[in-house]
């Protein structure tokens, strides 16, 4: 590996403040109860900000506010929200520099990856629902779609800004107003997100930020005047969450875990076969529900693929989120890390083959290295339990009917990838997935334009496009 | 009123041969395992038990990746196969009772389903414009297995199967108005609707409703027929285990309305797949 001298991005272009409140009714205040959390930066420890843990009447005032605001919002012509929306991407577009470096220090990712992936997304997003805004009657929902009301979205911490803008751009675009809450160990980007939102002049009561951990989002989405739950995050919340919404009448959307195979057949092309899998566990440190974290070999080039997966890996580069040049950032939380070092234990235990290239880990923080897993069968948790860490478990097949069924098994249905040179292959196998995303040739790649969400049990709707409004509209 | 046991009025003497109400499972038409009968005027009919819906689920499942792989245009001229059959068997609808307008009514939302089989996806789907060198496609495709709570009504019966199976999923139906219920799939079985597509299971639903809500292997609730919040929201929950997607009571009351797309989206999912574009 080359030696490359470091390249931080300054980390003076943000200026974090001490501590903050909850951004209700286009206001900054304290919670009701003096509860606070600390936000550290898991690739030092370093606590950033004191943030506070909204309480029950804090999230009444927060729904309070949204359903004051939803009247006028909701009746505002199309094209006016539009504007407001448009606004609000040009000035994410014009901050995208201290919102990414923000991004990775909360988050632990990459600079690269926040600001050339995550930060245009974010603006292209509301860019993209800003358009919809007059534009609804034509959208396939009949001629008179009507919001829904208050949204209550909660948000996972992987992608914290990003998630922000998939559920906030499209809730607002329609009419309706949310209260959403970021998740504990992210919540900096939401309330410098309301910032945003005060810059852009946006009505008060319109977007809500209540931070807290699980209490506050299940106080949330059970709140009694919310008409509308999103959320994001593991299979097991969102079970929960549906049960809390079963009889309500509240609509709800649920984007959960994921367990996704990448299949490589015998006529892939095999370097770039390799990037695709690589950037499909190891991207954003595996800490996405997409993530390709089940390998299907065709196993008569499983051995070449592999010698070459490693020499790839052996070059990834993990440390200082901060570093231009760094591949793979810091694990989210201590307990994020703990539950990846466990999993990969029981890999072990249970007879698969761990491999990681030497690398060499900061002192402090939270790190894992890239790991592969060899030898590895069905029946073993790392092939079905979602890790969500740069734990890849490989399994080989022979026939195409073998890599479709043991992509299939599984209770999840998020993605897929299919990597091959033959079309009438690429076609057929994607035909036969059930999962929402197939990535044919290439891998987690995103677009404001294109639909994302899952089949079976990594939950219900979609994110993204013409189908993403359907989740917000009556 | 008991209708089977008229005597035909030209003969004398002749007593009628009454019908047999039994399940509709896989194409055929068991009795319930559990031996079980109850009378709806005058008729006993199968009294569908738990057994009963687990095995409706086995012929559903059975039947479903075959007929999702049927073409549109195929699974079309089924459902038009469907009508042409209601129609012309429109005389043992009435004689049960059924309006000779909601029989119509029937067909007509059977010929309207009919033709949606192979333009959903056109409406539905498409290319997305995305910012790179991608090929970027949505379609629509069939959730899976739907276990249904039907309305007692024909016209009901017909606009919640009809959405169902149309675009490839099968069902497991519990059916209200058993008689009528029966009859249809009696209409189905001479269709050319694979067995196991729609199977037909007439009892109390409160007693097998909660067994499909919770069974691991149904992939959607469809809660239209039932009249109790408190139990439609009890079924709610069971489905949550498996993160079923559930068709709440109330989505649609007015059968003679135009449904809309949302019967047919409420049971679809949506695959996107990308491919780069390049030399």
């Amino acid at each position: 590996m080359f030696e490359y001298a470091p390249a931080p991005e300054s980390r003076s272009v943000v200026d974090i403040a001490g501590s903050y409140g909850l951004f209700i009714d286009g206001e900054f205040d304290g919670g009701k109860d003096g509860n606070v959390f600390k936000t550290v930066n898991p690739a030092t420890e370093e606590v950033l900000a004191e943030v506070t843990s909204a309480g029950s009447e804090d999230v009444d005032r927060a729904v309070a506010a949204a359903r004051r605001a939803f009247g006028p919002w909701s009746s505002l012509p199309g094209a006016e929200r539009a504007k407001y929306l448009f606004r609000i991407a040009r000035i994410i577009q014009e901050r995208s520099r201290e919102l990414a470096v923000l991004e990775s220090l909360d988050n632990g990712k990459p600079i690269r990856e926040s600001r050339d992936v995550d930060l245009p997304l974010v603006a292209a997003h509301f860019f993209y629902y800003a358009g919809w805004a007059d534009k609804l009657a034509y959208a396939g929902f009949g001629p008179d779609p009507r919001p829904l009301g208050v949204a209550a979205q909660v948000i996972p911490w992987n992608f914290p800004l990003l998630m922000l803008a998939w559920k906030v751009a499209p809730a607002l675009a329609t009419g309706n107003t949310v209260v959403l809450k970021p998740a504990e160990t992210t919540p900096l980007s939401a309330l410098f997100f309301a910032d945003v939102c005060r810059q852009a002049d946006l009505p008060p009561g319109v977007v809500n930020i209540v931070t807290g951990a699980g209490d506050t989002g299940a106080y949330l989405v059970q709140h009694p005047d919310v008409n509308k739950v999103a959320f994001t995050g593991s299979t097991e919340v969102g079970r929960e969450i549906a049960r809390t919404v079963a009889g309500t009448g509240k609509r709800l959307t649920l984007e959960l875990g994921g367990k996704a195979a990448n299949i490589v057949f015998d006529d892939a092309p095999i370097d770039q076969a390799v990037e695709g899998i690589v950037n499909g566990i190891f991207f954003n440190q595996g800490h996405v529900c997409c993530a390709g974290s089940r390998l299907l070999v065709q196993e008569s080039i499983a051995e070449e693929l592999l010698a070459s997966l490693k020499r790839r890996m052996a070059t990834l580069r993990v440390g200082d989120p901060l570093d231009k040049n760094t591949d793979i950032g810091a694990i989210n939380s201590a307990a994020q890390l703990a539950r990846i070092s466990e999993l990969s234990e029981i890999g072990a235990a249970e007879g698969a083959e761990r491999w990681s290239p030497a690398c060499s880990l900061p002192d402090r923080g939270f790190w894992f290295a890239p790991t592969i897993f060899t030898g590895v069968t069905q029946a073993h948790r790392i092939a079905r339990e979602e890790i969500f860490g740069p734990v890849l478990s490989v399994l080989t097949f022979r026939t195409p009917e073998e890599a479709v069924a043991k992509a299939n098994n599984t209770p999840y249905g998020l993605s897929a990838g299919i990597w091959s040179e033959k079309g009438s292959r690429i076609l057929a196998v994607a035909d036969r997935l059930r999962a929402g995303v197939v990535w044919a040739n290439t891998f987690n790649k995103f677009d404001p334009a294109s639909p994302f969400g899952g089949y079976k049990e990594s939950g219900y709707g979609r994110e993204g496009g013409r189908h993403g409004l359907e989740a917000y509209l009556a | 009123m008991p209708k089977s046991s008229k005597v035909l009025e030209s003969g004398p003497s002749r007593l009628t041969v009454r019908k047999t109400y039994k399940l509709y499972i896989g194409g055929k038409f068991p009795r319930s395992e559990s031996g079980r009968t109850y009378v709806v005027d005058g008729d006993n009919v199968a009294l569908a038990s738990r057994k009963d819906a687990r095995d409706a689920v086995l012929a559903a499942r059975a039947a479903q990746p075959k007929w999702a792989g049927t073409t549109a245009y195929n699974r079309g001229q089924v459902l038009y196969r469907v009508a042409e059959m209601l129609e012309a068997r429109r005389g043992e609808f009435t004689a049960l009772g059924v309006p000779g307008s909601e029989v119509h009514a029937a067909v007509d939302r059977l010929v309207w389903y009919a033709g949606w089989s192979d333009k959903i996806a056109q409406v539905t789907g498409g290319a997305n414009p995305v910012a790179g060198p991608f090929f970027n496609i949505s379609a629509p495709e069939p959730t899976g297995v739907v276990a249904v709570v039907a309305p007692a009504s024909l016209l009901g019966l017909v606009s919640v199967v009809a959405p169902a199976i149309v675009t490839g999923n099968t069902v497991v139906v519990l059916a209200a108005g058993p008689q009528v219920a029966i009859t249809l799939a009696e209409v189905l079985a001479t269709s050319d609707v694979p067995g196991g597509v729609v199977n037909l299971l007439t009892g109390r639903y409160a007693e097998t409703a909660p067994w499909l809500a919770s069974h691991d292997d149904v992939n959607a609730l469809d809660l239209t027929g039932v009249e109790h919040p408190e139990l439609a929201a009890e079924l709610e929950r069971a489905a949550a285990g498996t993160l079923k997607r559930v068709i709440r009571p109330g989505a649609a009351t007015d059968f003679t309305a135009d449904p809309g797309l949302r019967p047919m989206t409420a049971l679809l999912e949506t695959k996107t797949v990308w491919h780069p574009k390049g030399y």
